[in-house]
This record gives C-alpha cells, structure tokens and sequence, in this order.
C-alpha cells in the first residue's frame, strides 16, 4: 500500500515535470501539442482510492493551469476523466474488470490500447471545447483534439514502453 | 439526521467529483471572461521560477540568432541617427517637463504560447520593476501584446494572438482605423475588423497602431495587408495582416510606462461622471 502511493506520488511528480519542460515546448504545425500528462489518471491502480483520484488530478490539472495561463480548462478535464474512467475499464476490459489483475503498464494488448485510445480522446475533447469555450469553433476544436490526441497516445505509448519493468 | 448522513457517506465520490467540477468550472469560465481571475496565472513564484530556470538554459541556444536581431536593430537606429539632418526631424520633448512621455523598460519572455485561442506570455519582470496592468508590449518589429497579471517578479501579457485581444490599429498612409483581432487560426496573421469602406486599402498597405488607445504610442508597426474582403453583414473592410513579428518566437521585448495614461484615465473617468 505504501509502495504504490509513493510511486504514485513519484508519477505525479515527474510527468509533471517531462509534461512543463519537455512536452510543453514541442509544437507541431504550431497548434497539436502533446499531453501525455493525462498518464497519471491512465495508470492510476485499478481499485485505488476514486475520491484520492479525484482530488489528485483536479490538482493535477491546476497545476497544469497554473502554467499554461488556461484558467481551469486543465482542471476540468483532468476531473471528467478521472470520474468516468471506470466506464472506459467496463467498456475495454468487460464487466468484472476489478476482479482481474489489469496492469496497464505492461505489453500493448488491443484491451489496454482501446483504454488509452478512450480516455486520451475523451480528455482532450473535453479540453480543447473549454478551451475555444465558443461553439463556432466546432470544427476547429475538432481537428485540434484529434491531431493533438494521435501525438498524445504516441508519447503515452513511448512513456510506458520506457517506464516499464522489464523482468522478462 | 442519520439518513443525510448516509446518503452523504454513500455518495461521498460524486459529491467530490460535483463540488470540484463546480470549483473548475467557475475557474473556466472566470478565465474566459474580460476580468480574469488573478489566482490562476502563470505570473506567481512558483511557474514564473520554474519558467526562468528553464529559459535560462534555453536561452545559449538562441545567442546567435538574438545576437544578429540586435546588431540589425543598431544598424538601423545608426541608420536613422546618421540620416538626421536638423533638429526637426527629433522626437518632440516635452516643453514643461523636457522629458518624452513614454518610458521603456526591456524585460524577457519566459514562456511563450501560441496554439490555443487564448494565448498568453510570461515576462520576467513584475510590479518591482514597475510593470503595471494594461502597459502595452513591443519589441523591435512590432506589437506583441498588453499586459494582464503582474506579481513582483514576472508579469503575464495578453499576446495578441489571443481572441479577447482587441487593439485599435490604422492604415499608416490613410489614417483609417479599424480594431485588430485575431479569429484564432493562423500565428502569423492577424485581422483588421471595422475598416470603413471609404479607405483605400491595398495589399502591402503597412497598419499601425492608431492613437486612439492610450496604451500604446502611435505608429508602432504591425505588419502589412495580406488580403482584403468585404463583410457582407456590415459593410465593413475586413483586413487580413501578415504580421511583422514571428509570434512564436520572441526574446527580449520593451514594456511601454506612459506617463500621460494616468492623466488622460482621469479625465476620461470625470466626463462618464458628469
């Protein structure tokens, strides 16, 4: 128990970090911009505490606010995401997922890739239509949440494959 | 009494999750407003440090384009100090004073955005050095913004490629003005709206700011005409302006202190008194 909050702590910290200093100053066409921040909610342990995972990435996502100048737009998809994140693992791993053993952080299986494709998506559609906060936008908000979540799996994907213990 | 409380343990995550998305909302939407919140802002200790550690490492990799931006803008300023013939063609002094009435102050962008609607900068230097809300930002090739936020050390700055941003703007050689904005699409251009349909606009008409404004001198540059339409609802020119500056990447920039500004607010406040 302790171990895992600490390392939670610990992601937190350092995708944090590779999220302000790296991620943050990689643009391309001058508007997709990958967040692979959003990790932390993906790799969150299954049956961990859901309150302890709301507070921790609204924090996460103010913090995010805090340096981007975005108000709460960061916040309040950090939150709807870690609210229906139990949906997406009904929806990729089936009903009686809190009785398997899921490991997000391992091998890509089509499961594990459809939960990440889900929630990246759904963050970042949230996020850009708070963003433009103007339905006008729609078809901008569109192709920039999409582009912007094609780099964000890809750095997600990149990140696990580099975090992940290797015993085998 | 027992049955509130039950309902309140049993649903304790969902009234976590609605009070915290009540509190991000109001932030979202405070944030979007014309009044921004001064919590939420990249000009506190906290990002403002973490934005100076970073730039200052950044900063070795753009020495030698910074160093050619400056040597140009000396050559051009010899340029102009060599070419001046007689005492006319020197800035006016203040004939009570004998002091300009804009003061500069040289400060550094941190951060920069330049991919979402609302654009925002953050400047490394704050309320200690004077740096007040509504001072306007140039650097040597044009405007890039006004400032919002300022905490002691690092101030934030309305870029103008920023959605809400609305800055009066006139066509140099006619004097027609109009206000600029951004539609959010492309970094380097901006739109000149309300230009009234009597002007004679050209593509590669230079645009300026206007005087109308107190927070900006007038004829800082801007950029020129890159396409003109007409807008079928109002009659109006719509102007589409290839800006000067690369918006996404600016070094150091000048804060304009307008002595006058006070002065003029004041007199502005007492006439919507009366």
């Amino acid at each position: 128990m302790n171990s895992t909050l600490l390392s939670n702590i610990f992601r937190f910290i350092l995708l944090l970090a590779v999220q302000i200093v790296i991620f943050n100053n990689m643009t391309f066409l001058g508007f997709i911009m990958p967040l692979p921040y959003i990790l932390f909610i993906i790799l969150y342990p299954v049956n961990g505490n859901r309150s302890g995972l709301l507070l921790a990435s609204f924090s996460l996502g103010l913090i995010m606010d805090i340096f981007l100048n975005s108000g709460g737009t960061h916040a309040t998809a950090c939150l709807i995401l870690a609210y229906i994140r139990p949906s997406i693992f009904k929806f990729s791993f089936g009903i009686s997922y809190e009785y398997q053993t899921i490991k997000l952080n391992d091998v890509l299986t089509p499961e594990r890739f459809s939960f990440i494709l889900l929630s990246v998506v759904i963050h970042h559609f949230t996020l850009f239509l708070l963003e433009a906060f103007q339905i006008s936008f729609f078809l901008d908000i569109l192709i920039r949440a999409l582009l912007s979540a094609v780099f964000t799996i890809i750095s997600c994907i990149i990140i696990i494959y580099l975090i992940k213990p290797n015993k085998r | 009494m027992q049955q509130i409380f039950n309902f309140i343990f049993k649903n304790s995550t969902r009234l976590l999750f609605l009070l915290l998305l009540c509190i991000s909302f109001l932030l979202t939407i405070q944030s979007h407003s014309f009044h921004r919140s001064k919590i939420i802002s990249s000009a506190n200790f906290l990002s403002g440090g973490v934005y100076q550690q970073i730039n200052d490492v950044s900063e070795y990799l753009n020495l030698r384009t910074e160093n050619e931006a400056l040597a140009l803008e000396n050559a051009r300023l010899k340029s102009i100090l060599f070419n001046t013939k007689d005492t006319s063609f020197l800035k006016r002094m203040d004939s009570i004073k004998g002091i300009p009435a804009d003061d500069i102050l040289v400060s550094k962008v941190i951060h920069n955005s330049y991919n979402v609607h609302e654009n925002f900068l953050t400047l490394n230097s704050g309320s200690n050095d004077g740096v007040k809300q509504d001072m306007g930002v140039i650097n040597d090739l044009g405007i890039i913004g006004i400032v919002d936020n300022t905490s002691p050390k690092f101030a934030t700055v309305v870029s103008i490629l920023n959605v809400k941003s609305q800055i009066n703007a006139k066509i140099k050689k006619s004097n027609h003005f109009g206000s600029l904005v951004w539609n959010g699409k492309s970094t380097g251009f901006v739109q000149l709206i309300d230009v009234p349909r009597l002007a004679s606009v050209r593509k590669g008409d230079t645009i300026v700011t206007g005087g109308q404004s107190v927070i900006f001198p007038e004829n800082i540059n801007i950029g020129t005409i890159n396409k003109i339409y007409i807008d079928n609802k109002t009659n109006y020119y719509t102007l589409d302006i290839k800006l000067f500056n690369d918006m996404t990447n600016l070094g150091h920039v000048y804060i304009i202190k307008s002595k006058n500004r006070e002065e003029l607010n004041n007199l502005e406040k007492r006439n919507t008194n009366e």
